[in-house]
């Protein structure tokens, strides 16, 4: 076992690769009551083209399967891992993104047996055609839910815009349709490629005792037979650098219309230190532009064009990305051409000092220590960190070396028209 | 297992609360103020804190203020309003780095209270009015924020649900006030609704963090102090038990159905069987375990959610669900089935006993954050009563079979609402 000691933050790492690959990492938390653990797979709704385990062919599987296979996980033929949680004084949950699936509990006794169940569930599928069936039902009410949405609606009605082909632009829970042809076959064939310890990371975040959490581990993965798997193939369809569409407009039962604009992302190859560099510059980027002690965002507010719903976001992974801002407004085509202004005014160099960054730098710094006040946000950033090999605890020394002629290539580079979409909500006609 | 303490100090005009913890790396301070719900003063109260975090005197633009959190390692400041029970409360947030986890020594939490003063006692006016541009821009936002509930169904079916149960009660007021009112309010009648909630409100201060007691009292006692009060008590009246349901169906251009029922639990925060009340709703709807998840969800599979949750000085207990439009009579029926098997005492031993693991393990996981902290420990000011954690972890432990099955019996059916699709659809 490895261990990490970061002084500045007073905080301790531990680590240990376990014999079937799996990456195990504690980290103790004194004076907390809760544990709580992640069980994390690399694997998300983008993940849709692979040759599965033992096969040499790649195939595509229906929209929505790995959420759909993460819902299925927690039956089993004795019942519901719920309930066994619940026993156990716990609750647990779990949830997909685009490039993760990721079980958690959290509990404040018998962390121990909680743990247990947690890789015991993941480690046991169970899939049958009658719970599978089921299971759609549940699963439709939580595609309409969504429907009904319209900032879900806005926010992936951006992504479809910006990419023509990346499976990125695939709804997470898939549709009503799409789900219909999910079998018990293909949770099965999904789960053998992706579900391997190699594939995973194990995160306990918590007042425990390293050396006895690991050693636990240790024993329950020496007892489970895993054969060496060959690295995962997956496919992604070639993307173009600009973006799919211009503009998409969405008339939905609001009041207020809506207003988001996008860029879609340059270096999404990047992995490791310079990926970290990159999405942190590019977060700089947008708090020096549209934070609320920028000028603009001040602007953008006194004109009526803003309000407390502004926000505005970056994300980055392997092979896609793009940064979002907006909101609700009063009239989305004047907010949209204003934000692409701000964006394209930031091209030229000179538009920000040394100062302004200096005090963005430290708001970055700031918030960074109120995250690690939350040990589910440390448990499920270090785990996206992690597979994108990237270091959660380099994040302030990172955040500190990055200067101002940083930002400024990153933004003349990156902030092009081209890349520029705009997808709006408005109240139905 | 650490249930925190809160030190209490009477000061000028308001309470000080202190918790020390070693727990996490920054400070947070909450200043609270509330007040008897009134459709006289919600509205101002919803735009008041609003007005008081854009700017002050001394940082008299939101820019020039927004820019000094930022200098202060990105110390947050926001406003929040809530309904308690019959009473509007007024919070205002900073959360600020622990200078002990940073290279800077600069004492970060005497700046965080210093602001914290200038926001609350040196606002950003002439005379007897607020700054006019900012009065008149915060209404716009206050606006928006009070239309914005209708494009969040979730949200909206609930506050429907409230407006419908509760009418011509204080409680059925909107939290962020009502539309109509916005446009009276004018920079003077402002400035005179926050001198008399200064002047009248209960207000608590509560500092959570690594600091010391002692040390807070004294920084604080030089920053704040207000004239003595006697708290205005909210009055509330007796509600009759309705003769018949109030059924309320409302159609809207919607796939989903969001189906809302409220009950009148006849048990408040402080009352003897509160906690059994607690207890009662963590084994009908509070969780994944609960009759309502497993019946209508994973039996039926009529529901993505399907939960129950209290509001414990109102007394009320909301049911709430998303489903098809064409289900509505089998949820409502499976979700009376499950309230008549509770009254019943239909539940078994294994669910007692689970449920009051779950809730022990939530109330400890509420004390690791400040705020769930601070949730926790502010139902004493509302409640005027002084129940420690310690106090909700015992007496959660002892509620038996039998006192969930009277707690059962005191539960009224009040009002089921349903936000449904055109006829026509689906």
């Amino acid at each position: 076992m490895e261990q990490i000691t970061y002084d500045q933050l007073k905080e301790e790492l531990y680590h240990e690769k376990m014999a079937n690959g799996l990456e195990v990492y504690i980290l103790p938390k004194k004076g907390f009551n809760k544990t709580y653990a992640t069980f994390t797979t690399k694997y998300g709704s983008v993940d849709n083209t692979f040759v599965p385990l033992g096969k040499s062919e790649f195939v595509k599987v229906p929209d929505g399967i790995a959420h759909f296979l993460e819902h299925k996980l927690f039956e089993k033929e004795d019942g519901d891992v719920f309930q066994q949680f619940s026993k156990q004084g716990a609750s647990a949950n779990a949830f997909t993104s685009f490039t993760r699936t990721a079980y958690l509990f959290s509990s404040t006794a018998e962390v121990e047996k909680n743990l247990e169940t947690l890789i015991d569930f993941v480690q046991s599928p169970y899939f049958s055609d009658k719970t599978v069936e089921k299971e759609k039902g549940i699963i439709g009410q939580e595609i309409t839910m969504y429907d009904d949405n319209p900032d879900w609606r806005l926010y992936f009605g951006l992504i479809q815009n910006l990419y023509k082909n990346h499976p990125v632009r695939i709804d997470i829970a898939g549709t009503i349709e799409s789900i219909s042809h999910i079998t018990k076959d293909w949770l099965y064939e999904c789960y053998n490629t992706f579900y391997h310890p190699s594939n995973m990371l194990l995160f306990i975040v918590g007042p425990v005792d390293p050396d006895k959490i690991m050693n636990q581990v240790r024993e329950n993965q020496a007892r489970k037979d895993y054969q060496d798997m060959p690295e995962i193939q997956r496919q992604f369809a070639e993307e173009p650098t600009e973006a799919a569409e211009k503009k998409q407009v969405m008339q939905m039962n609001v009041q207020t219309p809506k207003c988001l604009v996008g860029i879609k992302a340059l270096h999404v190859d990047q992995i490791g230190a310079e990926m970290l560099k990159n999405e942190l510059t590019m977060n700089l980027l947008l708090d020096l532009l549209f934070g609320k002690s920028s000028e603009h965002y001040n602007n953008l507010y006194n004109d009526g064009l803003v309000d407390d719903s502004f926000s505005y976001d970056y994300t980055q992974e392997q092979g896609f990305g793009f940064a979002m801002i907006g909101g609700d407004t009063k009239d989305p085509d004047v907010l949209a051409e204003r934000i692409e202004q701000i964006l394209l005014s930031a091209k030229k160099r000179g538009t920000f000092t040394e100062e302004q960054l200096e005090r963005t730098k430290r708001k970055k710094i700031g918030a960074f220590l109120r995250s690690v006040n939350s040990p589910d946000y440390i448990a499920n950033q270090f785990t996206r960190y992690a597979f994108n090999e990237m270091n959660f605890f380099a994040i302030v020394p990172t955040l500190e070396e990055i200067t101002l002629s940083d930002v400024e290539s990153l933004a003349e580079e990156v902030i092009a028209e081209e890349r520029f979409s705009i997808c709006q909500v408005v109240p139905n006609q | 297992m650490a249930a925190a303490t809160e030190k209490i100090t009477e000061m000028q005009g308001y309470k000080l609360h202190v918790i020390e913890t070693e727990k996490y790396k920054t400070n947070t301070l909450v200043w609270r103020m509330k007040a008897p719900l009134t459709k006289e003063d919600v509205t101002k109260r919803a735009l008041l804190p609003q007005v008081l975090q854009s700017s002050s005197a001394k940082y008299p633009s939101t820019t020039i203020l927004r820019a000094y959190l930022d200098e202060l390692y990105g110390a947050t400041l926001f406003v929040d309003l809530a309904k308690k029970g019959e009473y509007h409360v007024i919070s205002f947030l900073i959360e600020i780095a622990n200078e002990k986890f940073l290279t800077d020594p600069t004492p970060l939490l005497k700046k965080g209270l210093e602001l914290l003063t200038e926001i609350l006692t040196n606002p950003n006016a002439s005379g007897h009015g607020f700054d006019r541009e900012t009065v008149e821009k915060e209404k716009r936002t206050l606006k928006q924020r009070i239309q914005s509930v209708y494009d969040d169904k979730m949200r909206y079916s609930n506050v429907r649900l409230i407006e419908e149960m509760c009418k011509g009660e204080p409680y059925a007021l909107q939290v962020n006030g009502d539309l109509e009112d916005v446009d009276s309010i004018t920079p003077e009648n402002l400035f005179a609704y926050f001198q008399k909630a200064f002047s009248q409100d209960e207000m608590d201060l509560y500092v959570v963090g690594d600091v010391k007691a002692e040390e807070v009292t004294e920084i604080v006692s030089g920053l704040l102090q207000f004239d003595n009060r006697t708290p205005q008590m909210a009055t509330t009246q007796d509600v009759e038990k309705r003769s018949k349901v109030n059924e309320v169906k409302e159609v809207q251009n919607v796939k989903q159905g969001k189906l809302n029922i409220g009950y009148r639990t006849n048990s408040k925060y402080g009352e003897p069987d509160y906690f059994t009340l607690q207890v009662f709703n963590g084994i009908f709807g509070g969780f994944s375990h609960s009759k309502l998840f497993i019946n209508v969800r994973e039996k039926a599979s009529l529901a993505y959610y399907a939960a129950s949750r209290l509001e414990s000085h109102k007394g009320l207990m909301m049911v709430m669900s998303g489903i098809d439009i064409k289900n509505y009579d089998q949820a409502v029926g499976i979700i009376h089935e499950q309230m008549e098997a509770m009254k019943k005492g239909d539940f078994t031993d294994e669910e007692l006993t689970q449920t009051k693991a779950v809730i022990r393990n939530q109330i400890l996981e509420t004390l690791d954050t400040s705020r769930g902290l601070l949730e926790i420990l502010y139902h004493n000011v509302v409640a005027h009563k002084d129940i420690t954690i310690d106090d909700w972890l015992t007496e959660m432990e002892k509620v038996t079979r039998d006192e969930i099955i009277q707690v059962a019996g005191k539960i009224d059916l009040d009002t089921i609402y349903f936000l449904t699709g055109s006829e026509e659809g689906k």
